[in-house]
């Protein structure tokens, strides 16, 4: 049948552009390919749920999973973990008096001291934290309220910050930082000291280095480049509405911890995903070739220049002192969930063998017809 | 004056459009007004942009989409940057605009094709008054186009002369409508001598329409005379040319104007039904997402009149209840992906995989046509998996529509033909080989032929014409040239040996017998009959088809070599027929002179040389209907051979006495009263006037029971007649097809009386129909009984096991033939549609009140039969006229509910309308799938309302295919395209569907609980780029593939269980239910998704997207882990797909977590992705995460995997 074709159009000396698939010269035969592919018999793994996978899934599942549970709940019960509100909302409460007379454009700052004492000693680093509840970092416009390219170091943003830094974007100069996650920096000073059993108070060093993610400190936030001087740099701009100090005094003890890179200032930036969180504020070296613990056993205080106001939303600042392992702070769920669904793998697993043994067999003679 | 329409897709032009007020004046002067010129593109190169943008904005979803990325350039509400949100309108966009430029190249290639055509015709040049070639896009309305014949009209062009010197000309429609019968067309009345020189005339027709069957103008004369036009002046593009030399017209329609263009409409789009429930669904997840919009809204509001002054908070004026009417639109934005807009350009891409994997089935393929199926329709083809009723045209779509000479009986000897039998069986088995090489060489002969008339053109086919319709690639132009011929198996009859011996003893010495000469007598004159008592038009390869030789060629023909003894002997044993005076002694020594004429007979296998064998003197017949052909090839394979045809006279050969010119006085064609055919001659060797009839078995034995006959031959009409009858009973138990052949000899007064009144009722012009049937049946009475004929339509092969197997799925198969009930019967028998166990039950009447009682009746014995045991069902078996009563609105309920309770349901002598009526009937009423099967133009319209219409590609032609949306060659097809491919694509479609919103809503129920956590304030933990390349890219290819790859069921077991296409039909992979689980199930995951990862971080330091980078991370595998558990199968492109898509999200939010310094404010990811890669913490969140959601579906697999419900057939609805 397919001779005439052919011929005629060899006759009739064009060939057809409408060929197409035929080819030059090749007889224009329809049969489609017999590959596994066109013919849809690929060889194929079927991943079916029968008793006969999902029990050893089960077991599986469940021999894997209790162990790492048990691991998991076991290093988060070896982490330390220590934690103080110092909010002041009781009227028992140290910090009461500074909760109560609160504004941002107070000049005259106030200091409290709540005393604590640990149980256990924190040995290795201890990581200082201080926690906020009920702030809500992750509010939408909150978090769009910043401009990374003036972080960044760009000049041009630097004079002229992001629209969506408004209402923080300039006074009467442009603001550095803009934003209102940069107006709210957090602004209590803390510190902590050791009272040792005689009496005298031992002031704890605290590090504030490092406390930053190495990618943000290093090159997410820059200062604008030019000049080594910051206040040159920053000039022509103004400190955030609720600031105290310029950005480029952040740190009076460091002069390279200022300005945009400064890492309290770059923690605070790195919104929190919960309204309620923490965020390092200092880390407390374990002491080199000492054996007494980074934070022995006793009584401490805790000194607080108290400037930051929560108690309008009905927030809480916290103190918390912690130490870490391998899998971050302390955190119990995760070894419990992993432990819970291990056993209830296994559980099911046992169960559903047993109702596979004695109804399963029963019926075997009947799988055959399908 | 007139207005051009755009074709109407798939539908004929209402009947108001059909009286056309507007009208159309061509005149032969008129220049540059329409080319012929056919652009089916819809697009050019400048406008493809702003069109199919303008296009695509018309849709319903593009809108939703746009509306989106509007809505985020408004400062209050906007979520993400706006160069985000207009991602995936672009990419939707992008990717729609790509198909449609791909199917646009397409057609502009096709169109290209044909415009391109140099026609071998020569056009009229008005200003160089000649002929000239042109191209088919070159010719204008009011050109002139001279044509030869085999050639392709170009443009719709009225018949202005023909070579032919009665001024008409044939045309083969094939192309168009799919007849293959030869149409007179008649040059237009009373035309001035010079056609084109100095055409003058006005024309006016009416404005272009798609009715093929109607035309209707007046063409004005320079002396304002006017002559009325109709159909039969009118020249249809793309039809042939046969049969005459050279035609002249002048174009009227061309271009798309023409009727063919008109009647082409190309793909269709339909909408499937598991698309109209889709949309309900999206429809519920508008509600889900307004829902989900109004609480985080509220929340917000109710969130920020609690809260007094915080740092957090930007001071504005804004009270509660706007910010949270803002916040509302925010999460619109925000939470957009819950509707799943990309699901519908999914499904597109993947019905097109799915089409293209139904083009490449290798068992569609069918090596005799070189054809494939072709799927014309691209997105229903999952409604195959859900057909519930199934409408089959019988002949040629059950049966093969090859009529073929089975077996006859002559004066009641039957002759078994045992050899043909044996012939046939071995066709069966082997026909693709044997057939597709004799053709082969045949049509080579043919194509030579055309050589020599300079006009090769014929093989052009429609397909190649109507251009873009095709599916694939122009099919093999050999369709309608095949149809034109007989194969083999129809041409190649084996003679029995008893009556070849019988005609043989003609010459034998032995042949002294009376009884013996007697039959011999009826023998002849049998195959005379079957040789010249039909409307076969004959052709020889080596010749011009149809070229028709005149008299005078006759003479020259008339066999110059044989002897005058033969012919006197036989005219003798003629004239003994009538005058019963015979001596044997006297012929004896003649008889031996024909010995060497009739020697060819000897041999009972090569009675005809090898068939196609080059150079054999080989004619063809072209018959209006395959059953005369099949008789016209059996006379002659007893040499007894039809070798021309024209108005007056019929050159016949008979055994031994070589070519014979028959004069033909009349012919009272078939008509369906009288149900049978007769052809008045005179008898070339008597002289007498003979009448041949032949017809319907019931008619001819009533008419040649006549008293007078039966005394005249002592009894021996009688015995004949008790013989034959035996015969035919025997025949139609056999299922075969039987006609009667009968003859009369009149006496020339006789003959004068009646041609004198028949003379009246031709020329009389009221009741003109009814005298000449009258006059007919004067005549046909009185008549000799010679024999019958056995035609064998034979079943495609594995229909009955395709119906039986439809019938096992749970698909009601319906026959709706125009054939009649006792033809229809047998068929249904023989393809097992009607089982030995059934109850038949017929409904024929002949008034509505009857109709309705017997449907009463009818539907109580089916209810009786129901109660009791032994029948397996009932079958219906009804006529068109009963059907016309029972579609009636009023009876149409009872109809239903009787049809409805019987298993199969044979509708017979059903005309096209009437077959639609009945589809439409059932659709509506039943709102059930219907699928319409059939295989010629009458079948159109079925297939047309169906929802699914199949037309099978074939003896008939091309029209059933034009307007189907699934062509296959054969019906056993069927049986693989639904239950294999339609149950895949329907399951496959549902799943992917089903998955989409699954991983929709599961997504968009992340951002959801995070509102929770963050004052309902619209955030999102995430970067913003990744979230919304998370449903476009990274989990956007496993679906496709599972849409497109998945194996519920291996198509090995579907066709062994037919009963598995039953879930198909009852949409049980897609019911409400199971959209409400899966969103049930999605919620679940979502919430273990998000709440794992937010007790693992709560209080810590953790920031925004350091708590979103697990929860993206295990929502992803989440996802992907949710595919590979729902599909049923795994192949290395789902593995590839699946890591591949793991792969590609990990590597891309390390790679912008380290890349990306300050782009994508306010979640700008430094660092994040790639310091949590690097904890331990980050691995056993999503390891938890990932395994937790699946428990429950394995927990709830194990049950269904128990084998306890794999007891009998019921499998569930799992994989298995």
């Amino acid at each position: 049948m397919m001779a005439p074709s052919y011929n005629a159009k060899e006759e009739d000396g064009h060939q057809p552009g409408a060929t197409g698939h035929g080819g030059a010269g090749t007889m224009t035969n329809k049969k489609p390919d017999n590959t596994a592919f066109k013919q849809q018999r690929l060889p194929a793994w079927q991943p079916i749920l029968t008793a006969g996978t999902v029990l050893p899934a089960f077991f599986v599942i469940g021999l894997i999973f209790i162990p790492i549970g048990v691991g998991l709940f076991v290093t988060s019960n070896n982490i330390k973990e220590f934690e103080i509100d110092y909010t002041g909302v009781d009227m028992s409460s140290p910090c009461y008096n500074c909760s109560q007379s609160y504004s941002w454009n107070n000049t005259q700052s106030c200091t409290c001291s709540v005393h604590f004492s640990l149980d256990q000693p924190f040995e290795s680093n201890v990581f200082m934290y201080y926690g906020l509840s009920n702030f809500y970092q992750n509010h939408r416009r909150y978090v769009k309220s910043r401009d990374d390219s003036q972080l960044n170091g760009d000049k041009t943003s630097l004079q002229s910050p992001s629209k969506e830094c408004e209402p923080y974007r300039s006074s009467d100069k442009p603001i550095a930082p803009c934003g209102a996650i940069a107006n709210s920096l957090f602004n209590d000073t803390l510190e902590l000291y050791y009272i040792d059993p005689n009496g005298s108070r031992t002031a704890i060093p605290l590090v504030k280095k490092g406390i930053a993610w190495w990618t943000d400190k290093h090159v997410k936030f820059r200062n604008p480049s030019g000049n080594n001087n910051l206040t040159v740099v920053f000039q022509g701009t103004s400190k955030p509405v609720n600031w105290r100090k310029p950005v480029f005094e952040l740190d009076p003890l460091d002069s390279d911890n200022n300005g945009f890179i400064n890492e309290d200032f770059i923690v605070w930036m790195r919104t929190a995903a919960l309204p309620t969180f923490r965020k390092l504020y200092c880390i407390i070296q374990k002491k080199p070739n000492n054996m007494t613990p980074t934070l022995p056993r006793g009584e401490y205080i805790l000194e607080v220049t108290y400037n930051y106001p929560v108690r309008s939303f009905d927030g809480r600042k916290r103190m918390i002192l912690s130490t870490i392992s391998w899998m971050g702070g302390k955190n119990p769920f995760l070894g419990i969930a992993y432990i819970t669904v291990g056993s209830v793998c296994f559980c099911l697993g046992l169960v559903l063998l047993s109702i596979h043994y004695r109804y399963g067999k029963r019926n075997n003679s009947a799988e055959i017809s399908s | 004056m007139y207005s051009l329409e755009r074709p109407v897709r798939g539908q004929s032009s209402s009947p108001k459009d059909r009286l056309g007020r507007k009208r159309r004046t061509v005149v032969s002067s008129l220049t540059e007004d329409e080319d012929n010129k056919v652009t089916t593109t819809k697009y050019s190169f400048l406008s493809f942009i702003p069109k199919n943008l303008f296009e695509q904005l018309h849709r319903v979803a593009n809108i939703y989409f746009i509306f989106l990325a509007a809505l985020n350039f408004v400062p209050v509400v906007n979520a993400f940057q706006p160069e985000i949100s207009i991602i995936p309108i672009l990419l939707v966009l992008t990717v729609t605009a790509v198909k449609d430029l791909w199917e646009d190249y397409r057609r502009h290639k096709s169109d290209k094709f044909i415009n391109g055509l140099l026609s071998c015709g020569l056009f009229y040049h008005r200003k160089q008054q000649t002929y000239v070639d042109q191209r088919w896009q070159d010719v204008h309305v009011g050109d002139f186009v001279r044509l030869s014949c085999n050639e392709i009209i170009p443009a719709d062009m009225l018949l202005l002369y023909s070579s032919d010197p009665h001024g008409v000309c044939y045309i083969e429609t094939a192309n168009l409508d799919g007849e293959t019968n030869l149409k007179q067309r008649q040059v237009v009345r009373d035309l001035p001598q010079q056609v084109c020189e100095n055409f003058h005339s006005r024309i006016e027709c009416e404005s272009p329409n798609n009715d093929l069957s109607r035309f209707r103008g007046y063409m004005e004369y320079p002396s304002k005379a006017r002559v009325g036009l109709h159909n039969d002046n009118l020249l249809l593009r793309s039809c042939t040319i046969r049969n005459t030399e050279t035609v002249i017209g002048i174009v009227v329609y061309a271009g798309h104007e023409t009727k063919a263009m008109k009647n082409n409409s190309g793909p269709r789009y339909k909408r499937s039904k598991l698309e109209r429930r889709l949309n309900v669904d999206v429809l519920w997840s508008v509600v889900l997402l307004v829902i989900m919009c109004l609480t985080a809204a509220i929340g917000h509001g109710l969130w920020l009149r609690n809260l007094k002054e915080a740092s957090f908070l930007i001071p504005d004026t804004t009270s509660p209840a706007l910010s949270g009417f803002y916040l509302f639109w925010t999460m619109i934005i925000v939470l957009q992906v819950l509707i799943p807009i990309s699901l519908y350009v999914s499904i597109e891409i993947v019905k097109l995989c799915q089409i293209f994997f139904i083009q490449n089935d290798v068992d569609f393929y069918n090596e005799y046509m070189d054809s494939r199926i072709q799927c014309r329709a691209l997105n229903i083809t999952e409604d195959l998996g859900q057909i519930q009723y199934v409408f089959s045209d019988k002949t040629g779509t059950l049966t093969e529509n090859k009529m073929v000479f089975r077996r006859c009986t002559i004066a009641g000897v039957e002759y078994p033909h045992e050899e043909n039998a044996r012939r046939l069986e071995v066709y069966e088995e082997d026909e693709a080989m044997g057939c597709s090489h004799t053709l082969k060489s045949r049509a080579s002969a043919k194509s030579l032929s055309c050589k020599s008339l300079s006009c090769n053109r014929s093989s052009v086919s429609l397909h190649t014409l109507t251009g873009h319709s095709e599916g694939e690639e122009p099919p093999s132009p050999t369709l309608p040239q095949q149809s034109a011929f007989s194969s083999p198996l129809e041409k190649d009859i084996v003679p029995d040996p008893f009556l070849v011996q019988k005609l043989n003893s003609l010459s034998s010495p032995l042949f002294l017998l009376k009884d013996a000469s007697m039959e011999l007598t009826y023998i002849v004159d049998f195959f005379m009959a079957l040789a010249i008592c039909n409307t076969v038009v004959v052709s020889s390869p080596n010749q011009p088809r149809h070229v028709r030789f005149g008299l005078p060629r006759f003479s020259t023909l008339s066999p110059p070599h044989t002897t005058e003894s033969p012919r006197s002997f036989t005219r003798r044993l003629f004239s003994r027929g009538k005058a019963a005076s015979f001596t044997p002694s006297e012929e004896n020594k003649m008889l031996h002179l024909t010995l060497g004429a009739c020697s060819g007979l000897g041999n009972s296998n090569g009675a005809q040389g090898p068939p196609g064998e080059p150079g054999a003197d080989e004619l063809i017949y072209e018959a209006e209907s395959p059953d005369e052909a099949a008789l016209v090839h059996a006379a002659r394979a007893y040499r007894c051979t039809l070798q021309g045809r024209s108005l007056e006279s019929l050159l016949v050969e008979l055994p031994g006495m070589g070519s014979l010119a028959v004069r033909l006085l009349h012919i009272l064609p078939f008509d369906s009263t009288r149900k049978r055919m007769s052809v008045v001659v005179r008898h070339p060797l008597t002289n007498q006037v003979v009448v041949y009839t032949k017809g319907a078995d019931s008619v001819i034995m009533d008419l040649a029971e006549s008293p007078k006959g039966a005394e005249q031959s002592d009894g021996r009409q009688g015995h004949i007649r008790e013989q034959t009858q035996k015969h035919l009973d025997n025949y139609a138990r056999e299922g075969l097809r039987t006609l009667c052949v009968a003859k009369k000899v009149l006496e020339e007064e006789e003959y004068e009386i009646w041609l004198k009144r028949h003379a009246f009722a031709e020329t009389s012009i009221e009741n003109r129909e009814e005298l000449l049937l009258e006059s007919a049946q004067r005549l046909e009475t009185n008549l000799t009984l010679l024999g019958a004929t056995g035609i064998v339509d034979r079943l495609q092969e594995e229909v009955p096991e395709t119906i039986e197997a439809l019938q096992r799925a749970g698909v009601k198969v319906w026959v709706l033939t125009g054939d009649k009930q006792e033809t229809a019967i047998n068929i249904a028998c023989a393809c097992k549609l009607l089982r030995s166990t059934d109850q038949l039950l017929t409904a024929n009447c002949g008034s509505k009140e009857a109709c309705k009682a017997l449907l009463l009746e009818l539907r109580a014995e089916v209810e009786r039969g129901e109660a009791a045991e032994g029948t397996s069902g009932f079958t219906l078996v009804v006529d068109g006229r009963t059907l016309d009563f029972a579609l009636q609105e009023d009876l149409k309920g009872d109809f239903l509910e009787l049809s409805r309770r019987c298993r199969a349901v044979v509708c017979c002598r059903s005309t096209p309308l009437q077959k639609s009526h009945v589809v439409k009937l059932v659709r509506d009423q039943l709102r059930v799938m219907t699928l319409a099967i059939g295989d010629g133009a009458n079948d159109v319209s079925m297939i047309q309302v169906a929802d699914v219409g199949i037309g099978i590609s074939g003896q008939e032609g091309m029209q059933a295919v034009m307007s189907s949306d699934f062509a296959i060659s054969r019906f056993k097809h069927l049986r693989k395209l639904l239950l294999v491919h339609g149950h895949w694509c329907y399951t496959r479609l549902a799943n992917m569907i089903l998955y989409f919103f699954y991983k929709n809503v599961m997504y968009v129920n992340l951002l959801f609980w995070y509102q929770f956590f963050c004052g309902f304030s619209g955030s999102v933990m995430t970067n913003s780029w990744v979230l919304i390349f998370f449903n476009l890219l990274f989990t956007s290819a496993p679906p496709l593939l599972y849409g497109i790859l998945d194996k519920d069921v291996s198509a090995d077991t579907l066709i062994k269980l037919p009963e598995l296409y039953k879930s198909g039909q009852n949409s049980k992979a897609y019911l409400p239910s199971t959209f409400w689980l899966t969103m049930l199930d999605a919620l679940y995951q979502s919430l273990v998704c998000f709440f794992i990862p937010y007790f693992a971080n709560a209080g810590s330091d953790a920031d925004m997207l350091t708590f979103g980078s697990p929860i993206n991370a295990s929502a992803l595998l989440t996802i992907l882990l949710h595919q590979v558990i729902e599909s049923c199968t795994l192949t290395w492109l789902h593995v590839l797909v699946l890591v591949g898509s793991a792969l590609f999200y990990f590597s891309f939010t390390l790679v912008f977590s380290v890349v990306c310094v300050t782009c994508s404010p306010p979640t700008n990811p430094l660092g994040v992705d790639k310091l949590q890669m690097s904890q331990p913490l980050f691995y056993g969140v999503c390891a938890l995460t990932t395994v937790l959601p699946h428990q429950l579906a394995a927990i709830a697999s194990v049950p269904m995997s128990l084998p306890v419900k794999l007891q009998g057939l019921e499998v569930p609805s799992l994989c298995y």
